[in-house]
């Protein structure tokens, strides 16, 4: 009993490293990390998910497909280039439209300058802290502002209103704007 | 490639979060492909994006959910792959098109100018539209915003010159004439929130502009 209150204490002051568990996944095809990042995640996409007008039997379907697709495509997520919550946002959207099947969604082509190299582990490390940084932004900003964004997430804003939340100041995404830059020049002197 | 000319912000976000009709998904996701200060960017919606979901409300998932998710691992799927295939055409128009520039199908609409309608929802309408060398484009009126991005040659009007992976924003106000360079036939993709209205065909208005 006195194991778990400890391991309890521990998780609040560290969250897991879910890179290290999309690696494990990748890389060993590791249940035990794909069954932690699903008891994470799951039922966060799956509040999303009820958040943006899904019911939640959808919602529930959903959540479980997209980390059943994380695993297939595990070798696929670039840690330098998106956190862990980021990709999961990305198939989560992706695997709405599907269902919802009103409209197919256009994907940008992948980056071309050949076979990727292992990412730069200091990428890795700045990529993942303004992210941390992002969320600690999110966190803090005015209720007004947060629900503005979330309904511009959940894709039932106008142009005019979108317009207005690029205008937010958070500055915290104009530096990952510039950081993803950096790294994309970086990548293309290779 | 410098790339002079971008879509608005507000438009990569609604992009980012599928806030846009899919011509418009099909033109930023174009060129996206060719621009990656706009990759960058979008991505930097994704993050936010995982950031809502990080930070946001959670719903218990059922309590078989995970079993039956771990059941579901060793089903196999082939992922698809964002490729990439080389050409004039970026990736995600192949698509559409079904091969590069041999493949779309033209359709005349006069003085040498031709434009194929490409499937998408009809929401907004998406074009390619083929200019030959110092050609205007003809004149046109739009209820609503365009988007026109360059793929082959280079156009300019009265907002500047525009050339492979430029995008031209124009709301439906703007009376523009654009007109292709003199050096090479000019492809572009342009993108309507209401169908192109051209207004008529008369020789008077279709002349033939060649710059020296
Ligand atoms: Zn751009
Ligand atoms: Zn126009």
């Amino acid at each position: 009993m006195s194991e778990r209150i400890l391991t309890g204490q521990n998780e609040k002051q560290t969250e897991p490293d879910w890179v290290l568990m999309i690696l494990a996944v990748r890389d060993h095809r590791d249940r035990a990390a794909f069954a932690r990042l699903f008891e994470h995640f799951a039922p966060r996409i799956k509040g999303f998910l009820i958040n943006s007008g899904a019911d939640p039997s959808m919602a529930e379907e959903c959540a479980q497909d997209v980390m059943t697709t994380l695993w297939h495509k595990a070798a696929q997520f670039d840690p330098s280039r998106a956190s862990v919550a980021a990709w999961i946002f990305t198939i989560a959207r992706n695997r709405r439209i599907d269902m919802l099947r009103k409209q197919r969604r256009p994907e940008p082509e992948d980056l071309t300058w050949g076979p990727e190299p292992e990412p730069d582990q200091a990428d890795v490390v700045a990529l993942q802290q303004e992210t941390n940084n992002l969320a600690k932004a999110l966190k803090s900003l005015p209720k007004v502002q947060r629900d503005l964004i979330e309904k511009a997430y959940f894709g039932d804003l106008t142009q005019s209103e979108i317009a207005k939340i690029t205008g937010l100041p958070l500055g915290t995404i104009k530096s990952r704007i510039r950081l993803a830059l950096d790294r994309l020049r970086h990548a293309m002197k290779q | 490639m410098t790339i002079k000319h971008h879509p608005e912000e507000s438009t990569l976000l609604a992009y980012a979060t599928n806030n846009l009709p899919e011509a418009f998904n099909l033109i930023v996701a174009s060129h996206v492909s060719l621009c990656d200060e706009c990759r960058a960017i979008v991505e930097s919606h994704d993050t936010l994006g995982g950031a809502l979901i990080e930070t946001g409300t959670v719903a218990s998932m059922d309590t078989e959910s995970l079993d039956r998710a771990l059941a579901r691992l060793d089903v196999k799927t082939m992922p698809e792959r964002k490729r990439h295939t080389p050409g004039t055409l970026p990736t995600p128009l192949q698509d559409y098109v079904g091969g590069d520039v041999d493949s779309i199908r033209w359709q005349p609409v006069g003085m040498g100018v031709k434009q194929a309608i490409l499937p998408t929802s009809s929401a907004a309408t998406a074009r390619l539209l083929y200019i030959p060398a110092g050609a205007a484009m003809p004149h046109h009126s739009h209820k609503g915003t365009e988007m026109t991005l360059v793929l082959q040659g280079a156009f300019e009007d009265e907002d500047g010159r525009f050339a492979r992976g430029d995008v031209e924003v124009a709301d439906a106000d703007v009376h523009h004439t654009p007109i292709a360079d003199i050096g090479e036939d000019c492809i572009c993709l342009a993108v309507t929130e209401a169908p192109l209205r051209f207004k008529g065909w008369l020789p008077r208005i279709m002349q033939r502009f060649v710059r020296i």
